[in-house]
Order: structure tokens, then sequence, then C-alpha cells
């Protein structure tokens, strides 16, 4: 929970005058500037200190600059790539192939997934076969789905598909059955039809979980994306970070990687704001 | 609905050789058998009983959310045959959905029930200040105090109007503080609102203070049930001579005194 976020329940919970003036002066300790710097640092210091030693380890020579190349040639690349506009088609093309299988997934998963978690039948029929599926690698099928659907755009999509689909409709289903029967019981007093209370309860009480499932599909996709993209690709970020390599262009490389960490970062954050948009009654932790 | 002249036959619930058995384990389990009952329109009932006698059955048969294995409950002279929209039921736990507001949750049961929106907040604003939590309508959930969610649960049920209203150790869960703040509550309500109400309660007090009469569930499954009628005004004061022999004679019937 965020600051500001205790601050609003405390004042909608806890109407009494005092406590709320006395909660106000707290906040204004924590705004002032040393203790602001203080929680930058305690929350970002770590990482800023394995910045910098990466930084000065690779100037002053503790490991080959060849291989590890200083954060600003990295820096330097990455501008060059993207402002240049060398790599913006890949970046194009990886965003394509990942977007489109997982809006695939979303679009195929989470209805199946609301239906399996409502009917027990379906469940019980498809769950083994689920099992089956989702133990098997999606990079182990990958060469399956080249054989059948080429080495071009399809099956790189699908394999992403594939692998995201069962983070996702597991989440779901689970997030279905879970859902609290008191509540249902409630909805039925209430002379709630089946569908309503599936309407009103179940998919509600569902949502957190699904979220679950698609942050845990988005990681997969970029990952499947990139694997996806070394073997058998002439263009996107992956094969970029292939090729660089090949060609020993390190800091071209590392922008690549950098990339793909950033492209991860800006997703789970988009989801993060849009689970707390709709869930605002839940926790949400990032 | 309440206003109806034929108000004063309305709420009436008639229990006929009633019987429900679970299975446990494979082994049939009669929880009530030969069950009769006669609730009075506007009668506040409560009703005690041992830990397993069968009280939270009695009252979900009567809900409807649970089938009898054998004869009949009847309301206002009409067999039931699940819940019905003439029956409200408050729990032990509030149960409220935690993506609604107090105002969403109120309205819920009404909106269930086929009401549009805006009137269904419109009635629920109503009973939201009625239990005394008018300025928490935008409220969620987990910002509310076990007491304020408990008032929420009831709100929602007056709403839909009902005319039983039947509790389950509403109050169970709650400091003892609180209690006697929503029982002193719950009898203004129940006057107010001229409800038929059936209250389960393991605490003997408050069967007294609540309850025109108090029914006693017997120790032993099919024994006789035994009626204490509570013969004081409203409002009650558990401090008087007669409410003290009213909480002692109770305490005789289970032995305990
Ligand atoms: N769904 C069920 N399935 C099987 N047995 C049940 C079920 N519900 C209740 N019982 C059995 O019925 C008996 C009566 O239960 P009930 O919940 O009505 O008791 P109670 O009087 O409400 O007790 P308490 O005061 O502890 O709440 C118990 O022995 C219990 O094991
Ligand atoms: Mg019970």
């Amino acid at each position: 929970m965020t600051l500001q976020n205790t601050e609003k329940a405390i004042l909608i919970g806890d109407g009494r005058r005092s406590f709320r003036r006395s909660f106000r002066a707290n906040v204004e300790i924590l705004n002032h500037p040393i203790s602001l710097v203080g929680r930058f640092l305690s929350r970002y210091g770590v990482l800023l200190g394995f910045l910098l030693l990466w930084q000065v380890a690779s100037h002053v020579g503790w490991f080959n600059s060849a291989v590890l190349p200083p954060l600003d040639t990295i820096l330097v690349a990455l501008w060059n790539g993207v402002v240049g506009g060398a790599l913006l088609d890949d970046i194009a093309i990886s965003l394509q192939r990942s977007g489109i299988a997982f809006l695939a997934a979303v679009v195929v998963a989470i209805p199946i997934g609301l239906f399996m978690g409502q009917i027990r039948a379906v469940d019980r029929a498809l769950d083994p076969i689920l099992q089956l599926f989702r133990q098997t690698s999606a990079l182990a099928l990958y060469p399956v789905f080249i054989l059948l659907l080429g080495l071009g755009e399809a099956s790189k999509v699908f394999v992403i598909f594939w692998a995201t689909l069962f983070p996702l409709l597991l989440n779901t289903t689970s997030g279905v059955k879970e859902v609290d029967p008191k509540l249902i019981e409630m909805a039925r007093v209430y002379g709630a039809s089946r569908l309503t209370v599936f309407r009103r309860v179940v998919i509600p009480a569902a949502i957190p979980s699904i979220f679950v499932g698609l942050r845990l599909s988005a990681t997969t996709a970029l990952l499947l994306l990139i694997a996806s993209e070394m073997i058998g690709a002439n263009s996107g970020i992956g094969f970029q970070v292939m090729n660089a390599q090949y060609n020993f262009q390190i800091p071209l490389m590392f922008a690549a990687i950098f990339l793909l960490a950033l492209l991860g970062l800006i997703v789970n954050y988009a989801l993060v704001l849009l689970q707390k948009r709709l869930c605002q009654w839940s926790e949400v932790s990032n | 609905m309440m206003t109806l002249a034929s108000d004063n036959v309305r709420g009436q619930v008639t229990v006929r050789d009633l019987t429900k058995t679970f299975t446990i384990n494979q082994k049939a389990l009669t929880v009530l058998k030969g069950f009769n009952l006669d609730i009075r329109p506007g009668e506040c009932l409560t009703i005690v009983g041992a830990s397993g006698s069968g009280k939270t059955t009695l009252l979900r048969v009567l809900a409807g959310l649970e089938a009898a294995d054998g004869g009949d409950v009847q309301i206002d002279g009409r067999s039931i045959t699940g819940v019905g929209r003439e029956r409200a039921v408050i729990f032990q736990e509030p149960r409220l959905l935690p993506w609604l507001t107090v105002l969403g949750n109120v309205a819920f049961g009404l909106e269930v029930r086929g009401e549009p929106r805006k009137q269904a907040e419109e009635w629920a604003r109503r009973y939201i200040s009625l239990v005394g939590l008018g300025d928490f309508g935008d409220a969620y959930p987990k910002q509310l105090s076990g007491g304020m969610a408990q008032r929420v649960g009831i709100a929602r049920a007056l709403t839909v109007q009902p005319e039983i209203l039947l509790l389950d150790e509403p109050l169970g869960a709650l400091d003892a503080m609180t209690k006697i703040t929503m029982q002193e509550e719950l009898t203004r309500i129940w006057s107010e609102e001229r409800v038929t109400m059936v209250v389960v309660t393991h605490d003997l007090e408050e069967a007294v203070y609540l309850g025109d009469r108090v029914l006693v569930l017997p120790k032993e499954r099919g024994g006789a049930i035994r009626f204490l009628d509570i013969d004081l005004p409203r409002p009650r004061d558990r401090s008087e001579p007669r409410f003290v022999k009213y909480r002692e004679d109770l305490l005789r019937e289970f032995g305990l005194h």
C-alpha cells in the first residue's frame, strides 16, 4: 500500500478529527527532503550500487570491457539503435509477435477458464490433458510447430501463444473455483439466478487471480519471444541479441538486452496499473 | 409492500412434521425429526440450544437454502420450495462483496431482484442511515470494523423489505460492547419495520433481550421443544429482577443453574 492509499483509507475509516490531523503531520515529516532521499535510497540503493559497480569495474578494467562494456557505451548503442532507427523495426516486429500471441491467449484462455471453473464436469474432463500440455515445455514443441506452420511468423506467434495460454487459463480457472461459496449463497438468498451469480459474484471475485495469470503470461510471452527469435529469425530484438553477439557488437547486444528488460518492466507496470484501477478493493502488490 | 391492509397476517411461519437428515460418513444423522413450530406474524422468536442441536439447520430450512426430507414449511399459508422474496437471511459473517462499496452492497439485494440501480440505491441509502452508517456509503468493506460490516449486512437484508428476517448468530462475532449496541439497534429496527424475526443465538441474555418468545431446542434429538414467553416491556432493562429471572430460567433449561 502506498502512503497516499493509507491516508485515504484512514480518512474514510475513521473520521475523528484529531486522528486525521496527527496523521497529516506524519505525512509531512515523511515529505521532508532528507527522508525523501532516504526513502529513495532504501528502495533503489542496491540497484544504483550495482550499476555503479558495473560502470567502474568496466572502466578500471577489473574485467574485460570487450565482454562487459561500460554502461555509457551501452547507452550510446541503445540511443543510436532507437533514435537512429536501427532497432525500431526489430522492436515493432517483436511487439507485434508477442502482442498478437498474448491477445490471442487472453481471448481464448479467459472464457475457457471461466467456463472450466464454473462447470465441474468440464474441468474434470479437460484438466488431465491441460496438465500434460502444460508440463511439456513450449520450447520442446517449437520444432513441431515449425514443421506444422513453417519457419515464418505463424510458428513464432503460435509458440508464444501456446506458452502464455496455460498460466492464464489455470489462474482464471482457480480464481473461479476459489470464489467464497458463502458469497454465492448470499446472492442466492436474494434470488440471484446462476447467470447473475456468475456475472455479479464469480467474475469480480476471480479478477485478482486473472491478473496474476495475465502478469505471468506477459512474462512468459517475452521469454518465448526471445527464444523463438533466436532460432531461425532474421528480425526482432531476440534476433538482434544473437546477431550482435555473432558480429561481436557487444554494446549493441547489451542494448538489445536492456531493451527487453525495459519492455518487461513497462508491460508489468501497465498491468499493475490496470489492476489497481479495476481492483481498488483488493491489495495489489508489484 | 408492508403497508398493505393484510399486513397483520403477513410473515407467519408454520412448520409441520419437519424432518431433516444428513449423511456423514455414510451414517444417517437425523437432526430434526417430526418438528413442529408456529411463528406469529411480526413476532421476534429467538432460538437457543446446545451446539449441534440443529439451530442453523432449522434456519437454513426456513430460508430455503436446505431442502427438508419430510414435512412442510408454510409461509402465510403457502408451502415453500426454496428461497423466496418474502424472506431475507443475516448470517454470522457479514458476507459483503469486497469489490462493492457499502452503497453497492446494500443495493445488491434489490438489484438482483430486478430493481433498477438508481431506485435500488435510493432505498439502500435509507437503510444505510437506519443502521447508522450514513457517512460510509462510499467506503469499501475492508475499511469497516466488524460491527460496521455486520450492520451493512443487516441493511442489505432490510432493503429488500422482507416479511421474515432470519438471523443466525448475527452478533456472535462481535465484542461485548458492540453487541449490546447492536441488540438495541436490532430491537429498534424490528419495531420500526414490523418484520417477523427469527434469531438463532447462543447468548442467553441476547435471547431474553430480543425475543417475544425463546425457543429452546432439546438436547437429545427428537425430544420436546420448550418455549419461554418473555413478558417484558421494551426497551428492556438487563439488570431488572424479572429480566435476570428469565435468564436464570433459561440457564436451568440447560441444567446449568
Ligand atoms: N451440510 C451438512 N452436512 C452434514 N451434516 C451437517 C450439515 N450441516 C449440519 N450438519 C450436522 O447437523 C447437526 C446440527 O448442525 P447445526 O449446524 O444445525 O447445529 P447448531 O445448532 O447450529 O450448532 P452451533 O450452535 O454449533 O452453531 C450437526 O451434528 C452437524 O454435524
Ligand atoms: Mg449454528
